[in-house]
């Protein structure tokens, strides 16, 4: 085969590891492609680049990228990215993990790694399930929606991620649809570029579980659904993009501030008080 | 490698073992911590974080104590020697992580400055209830080291090969205080810089896509590297092959969880650490570790004063168990009392590997306050009467 018919994101898989396991229609791969196109347009150099996840389907995103890659435990990828990312302060640490992952089991450090403002991006691709274990209710799961553990319908109110990221400090804060492939590739691309704690939320259809449960059709009928209800809104208070079941969806880049990030935090207070006397961490390099 | 002269507090100092601990572990190349405050331990921390900027080092206080346990975990496989430190219901917390370190091999020094339990127990009184816990606490099939200082000097010294320890053999390693030797004010001398050796992680030559991270290239540990080197290595706490790949199958897992346990096992003889004191021909030997030994040691010259011939073996290792040294402690006496402050733990080690050789006893007391060396000489009394 000529060079020119190689997939440009190829680079970046490890392909000996292809078939991966993700269902037809899941939003997953969608999003990898999107994150390996980014990583192109950065630049940044595969050496210098680290993923972290933790548990479920979108966990195995770390098993397939070809960098140094970490699959932690259930939950725990950002305190793992938060030594590694402290330690490696030349590196890239994405974290890539999915909504049960992140936002339950993980809520705790993904609220406290936003408040240090760590550097590291937050991909969370967001199916409104556990993909994995078979279809449970999750944080996100919108009311009313069913899920194996709510069989009568999900009667707990959801969590609003970007807003939840912003109120604890989050540099960067977007979301988009795995619909919106080119939206998602400039978004991605900026917040790798930046310094701090980068979130986006990633809206993925999950058809084996949430879709086919919820009688919501096929992959190709929730990007449809994706395309139809959502509203580019740049900029968005974050408090008003909540997700409520089949709703419109507010898309777009909401938060962009320039906080210090922690590194930053702390050399800066260690050089006020100690002075000559501070020797900053330099991890390696 | 010797320790590094800009950092080691070289000279003689009156410190308590928590202090002591963090500067063995400063000697020892650690340049970051994680860690939750938790008595009695927090000490360690608060020291470290009041000399890391100095030396450039860092310590982190993260949200919980699960938290702590894999960002340290985050910093070594950045290259760094790093360590967590807790107590009692804080090492509970820390426990899947305990078996993420062992199943990714990952150099990894966990304190333990022990309380007494169950649950939030006795937050500032002495337990040694832990022994069991760091040996089964997380699920699965896999080996830790365990050493257990008895004096301020000791965790300095201690907190040292601890570090060495999990370099060699890439496995979680614990260093058991309790809150008697953590708080325990006593004369430390720290010696010069030159005089401490310190093993440096045994990073690969080997080129980036000739290299597999599990694979064994000679000696017993899988080659370590460190994210950034070029290799884009992949590791998961999932049974792997020898690339790091995910190998959902009895045989990888197999094949995997007998080489996490025996590269440990082969070397129990070179793990051991102990100091047998008057055993030969003795009617009665007591063993124990940590603060009991000092106890012990008491309490066996009280009964050799009174005429008893008393022998005693303090542990230093607790984990891998020597299974060869006990019985050979069992061919040597007539009696085996083990003091410990728990209600049997390491008491089961014992009897499992003197098998009825001798008799073995327990004196034993659930924490809260150190064994009382009266305790031990009455139980040698009883045990000849």
């Amino acid at each position: 085969m000529s060079e020119a018919y190689v997939n440009p994101v190829e680079k970046l898989l490890r392909t000996e590891r292809i078939p991966h396991i993700w269902c037809p229609g899941c939003g997953i791969g969608t999003s990898v492609n999107c994150f390996a196109r980014a990583i192109e347009k950065t630049g940044i150099d595969y050496e210098h680049l680290h993923v972290v996840s933790g548990i479920g389907c979108t966990g195995r995103v770390a098993g397939y990228v070809n960098v140094d890659s970490f699959h932690t435990t259930h939950g725990r990828a950002i305190p793992f990215a938060t030594g590694l990312s402290l330690s490696r302060p030349t590196s890239k640490v994405v974290v890539y993990s999915g909504d049960g992952d992140l936002t339950a089991i993980g809520g705790n450090h993904f609220i406290h790694a936003a408040r240090r403002n760590v550097d590291m991006t937050v991909i969370c691709v967001n199916n409104l399930t556990y993909g994995m274990t078979g279809g449970q209710v999750t944080p996100t799961t919108p009311q009313t929606a069913i899920a194996s553990t709510m069989p009568y319908g999900n009667y707990e109110a959801a969590f609003n991620l970007p807003n939840l990221a912003d109120a604890c400090g989050a540099n960067f804060v977007a979301r988009w649809t795995v619909f919106h492939v080119r939206q998602l590739v400039r978004t991605m691309t900026k917040a790798l570029a930046m310094k701090g704690f980068t979130f986006i939320e990633v809206l993925a259809p999950c058809p084996t579980l949430y879709q086919r449960r919820n009688r919501l059709g096929d992959g190709v009928e929730t990007l449809k659904y994706y395309k139809e209800k959502s509203i580019i809104q740049n900029g968005a208070n974050t408090a008003g993009v909540g997700l409520c079941f089949q709703s419109e969806i507010v898309v777009g880049e909401f938060v962009e501030r320039q906080r210090p990030s922690l590194r930053e935090e702390y050399d800066a207070r260690m050089k006020a008080v100690l002075k000559d006397a501070y020797v900053p961490y330099e991890g390696t390099k | 490698m010797k320790a590094d002269p800009a950092v080691v507090a070289t000279g003689m100092h009156f410190i308590d073992g928590n202090e002591a601990c963090a500067e063995g572990a400063l000697a020892a190349g650690c340049r970051f911590v994680a860690g939750y405050p938790i008595t009695p331990s927090t000490e360690v921390v608060e020291h470290l974080a009041k000399r890391f900027p100095r030396v450039g080092g860092m310590f982190i206080q993260m949200e919980d104590e699960i938290a702590s346990s894999i960002c340290f975990q985050g910093a070594v496989w950045a290259g760094m020697k790093a360590m967590t430190v807790t107590s009692g219901p804080g090492l509970s917390l820390m426990m899947e992580h305990v078996g993420l370190a062992a199943m990714t091999e990952c150099p990894s020094v966990f304190v333990d400055v022990q309380r007494a339990g169950p649950s939030t127990g006795l937050p500032t009184l002495p337990a040694q209830q832990d022994v069991m816990q760091v040996r089964w606490g997380s699920h699965g099939d896999y080996e830790v080291i365990a050493l257990s200082p008895s004096s301020p000097q000791e965790c300095f010294d201690h907190a040292v090969t601890c570090f060495n320890l999990a370099e060699k053999f890439r496995c979680p390693v614990f260093f058991m205080m309790d809150e008697t030797v953590g708080h325990m004010l006593g004369k430390v001398k720290i010696p010069p810089a030159d005089q401490i050796e310190v093993a440096e992680r045994r990073l690969t030559t080997r080129k980036p896509g000739e290299y597999r991270p599990y694979e064994i290239y000679g000696g017993d540990q899988p080659e370590m590297v460190r994210a950034g080197m070029g290799h884009r290595i992949h590791t998961t706490g999932l049974t792997h092959d020898e690339r790091g790949y995910p190998a959902m199958n009895a045989a990888a897992q197999d094949k995997l969880i007998r080489r996490l346990c025996s590269k440990v096992l082969d070397h129990v003889e070179e793990l051991t650490i102990h100091e047998a004191t008057n055993v030969e021909g003795s009617d009665v030997t007591i063993v124990a570790y940590g603060i009991t030994a000092r106890v012990a040691a008491y309490a066996v010259d009280l009964a050799r004063r009174q005429g008893v011939k008393a022998g005693l073996v303090k542990l230093v290792t607790l984990w891998p168990f020597n299974d060869r040294l006990m019985r050979d402690i069992a061919a040597s006496t007539k009696n085996i009392i083990v003091a410990e402050m728990n209600l049997g733990q390491m008491v089961h080690e014992v009897e499992r590997a003197v098998a009825g050789k001798v008799p073995v006893h327990l004196v034993g007391q659930a924490g809260g306050a150190i064994v009382e060396p009266e305790a031990i000489v009455a139980k040698i009394q009883e045990v000849l009467r």
